[in-house]
């Protein structure tokens, strides 16, 4: 018994020895980002930890419905990047994001993709309704989901009223988030998909049918420190680093658009 | 350590109460956040009755499927003399163990449309990605291994004198099984089946991966548990509830018909 009281006590010292915070305590952040900012948010990353050696970041890569749920339910998140203001204010609601603290860092957009080999023959955006192809979506609760059926009402205005009805019934699955539809095109189990321009750019393997302007949504992507991070000044420092000059260069890269 | 609590029962009890905390308490917190007045208007709920349908239907079907094809080869397992038999044994147990991303990785790879075998099944005039029929192949692939080895075990349990009487009489190999193994081994056999489709309507992983989501056609219970609880953490919670109730009644058919096979 006592030498298990002295090896806790040896314990206690050794943490109590650890606990003053030096400069130079390695620290992890944990990022949880819109599964569309995967590679860019990788990149960014790699930067941020070079500019700050003693950090660790640590990203949390899903639909933003997906890392709104996980953060209400208690995920230890430092920083939320979202594919919309919607997940965004949700967490405001519930109080873990201050009111004023979210910053639109990007906007995105709407592009139909293809497997290279296109094997359904489209070639416009209205031979999304030709019947007896496959079409991969977002799910209605995932941001581009909810932009993509957006873009398709719009297309419905334009192209005829019963396109919409078409294309939805050639929908065949509802992916879980945007990778998940550039997944399923890639490997050419769907004829098309709709994703944002930037995963178009991350697979430049695949074709892609252009959504005009005035048919197209524009996504604009909040970001905000969590008000229960453990490192907060780490969390703004993120953040800041994000809409800074270098931050952006990286997200154009990725196919991005600038912040508004 | 004080004697005390190496000679006291509390050295198993302890640790065995954390053990059984760790299953108790997320389950029955599930239990205890789904319970209330919307329970049923959330179980119940349009796209959940959906989920539900398909989940059961589904389920049936692989459950059928893997008696028709695991019973022959449980039982040339269990009573043939073949090569190879630990190598085959292997490769049945294997689904078992593989996460289930791996296996809808693997079905989409070898039946997808650009899969190894897509050519044999384009010819065939076959789609089955985000189909029901997908569907029923994710969870044969991973719920069928545990009914063939109970009913691999079940034909193994039976005496051979019974067999050799049976040899004697001059049964042909239909005879014995029917007249012989069946009977003798007929309630491992089920419990096998109901294990399996209990694992079935749990199936989740493989589904997502090889069938897609879509309501009605290929979202199955644990999908729309995944999916609902971004959108109505209610109907995910009522689900859950649901699955955990049926899948303890299922189990505890299970350990019944286990105990009748072995009296």
């Amino acid at each position: 018994m006592k030498r298990f009281l002295n090896i806790i006590l040896l314990l206690a010292l050794l943490l109590a020895g650890c606990a003053p915070a030096s400069t130079n305590e390695p620290v992890t952040l944990n990022v949880f980002a819109a599964a569309s900012l995967t590679d860019a948010f990788a990149e960014i990353g790699k930067n941020f930890e070079a500019d700050n050696p003693n950090v660790t970041v640590t990203f949390n890569f899903a639909g933003s419905q997906a890392l709104r749920t996980q953060i209400e339910e208690g995920a230890p998140a430092d920083v939320f990047a979202s594919a919309n203001n919607k997940e965004m204010d949700a967490l405001i609601a519930g109080s873990h994001v201050a009111k004023d603290s979210p910053q639109i860092f990007l906007s995105n957009q709407l592009v139909v993709i293809l497997p290279a080999s296109n094997p359904a023959g489209i070639d416009s955006l209205e031979d999304l309704a030709n019947t007896g192809i496959k079409i991969v979506l977002a799910a209605e609760e995932v941001p581009v989901g909810k932009y993509s059926r957006e873009a398709l009402e719009k297309m419905n205005a334009s192209f005829g009223a019963d396109f919409k009805d078409k294309v939805s019934a050639n929908v065949v699955s509802n992916e879980d988030n945007v990778k998940q539809v550039v997944a399923k095109v890639q490997l050419g189990e769907a004829d098309a998909g709709i994703v944002y321009t930037s995963d178009a750019v991350a697979a430049p393997e695949l074709k892609i049918v252009e959504i005009p302007v005035e048919l197209n949504v524009i996504a604009k992507y909040p970001i905000a420190p969590l008000v229960d991070s453990a490192n907060a000044d780490l969390a703004q420092a993120f953040v800041d680093y994000v809409l800074s000059e270098a931050g952006q260069s990286v997200l154009e890269k990725w196919g991005f658009g600038p912040k508004p | 350590m004080s004697k005390f609590f190496l000679r006291s029962k509390w050295i198993f009890i302890l640790p065995g109460a954390v053990m059984l905390a760790l299953f108790l308490l997320p389950l029955s917190a599930i239990l205890i956040r789904s319970s209330g007045d919307d329970f049923f208007a959330n179980a119940f709920s349009g796209q959940a009755l959906k989920a539900l349908r398909l989940s059961f239907i589904t389920s049936a079907v692989t459950t059928l499927l893997a008696m028709l094809f695991g019973t022959p080869l449980a039982y040339m397992l269990a009573r043939w003399r073949i090569r190879f038999k630990t190598a085959l044994e292997l490769l049945i147990d294997l689904p078992i163990v593989l996460p289930p991303s791996v296996a809808g990785l693997a079905l989409l790879i070898a039946f997808g449309r650009r899969g190894i075998f897509a050519p044999a099944l384009e010819a065939l005039g076959v789609s089955l990605p985000f189909t029901p029929a997908a569907v029923v192949l994710a969870q044969l692939f991973v719920a069928a291994p545990l009914y063939i080895r109970a009913a691999r075990i079940g034909f193994a349990e039976v005496d051979a004198q019974l067999e050799e009487a049976a040899n004697v009489e001059g049964a042909n190999p239909w005879q014995m099984f029917t007249a012989v193994m069946l009977p003798l081994s007929g309630r491992a056999l089920l419990s096998g089946a109901v294990l399996t489709w209990t694992r079935a309507l749990g199936e989740f992983g493989a589904t997502i991966l090889f069938a897609g989501n879509l309501e009605g056609v290929t979202q199955t219970m644990p999908m729309a548990i995944y999916l609902g609880f971004e959108r109505d953490l209610g109907v995910a919670l009522a689900l859950s509830a649901l699955l955990i109730v049926v899948s303890a009644l299922l189990l505890m058919l299970v350990r019944r018909l286990d105990r009748q096979q072995h009296d």
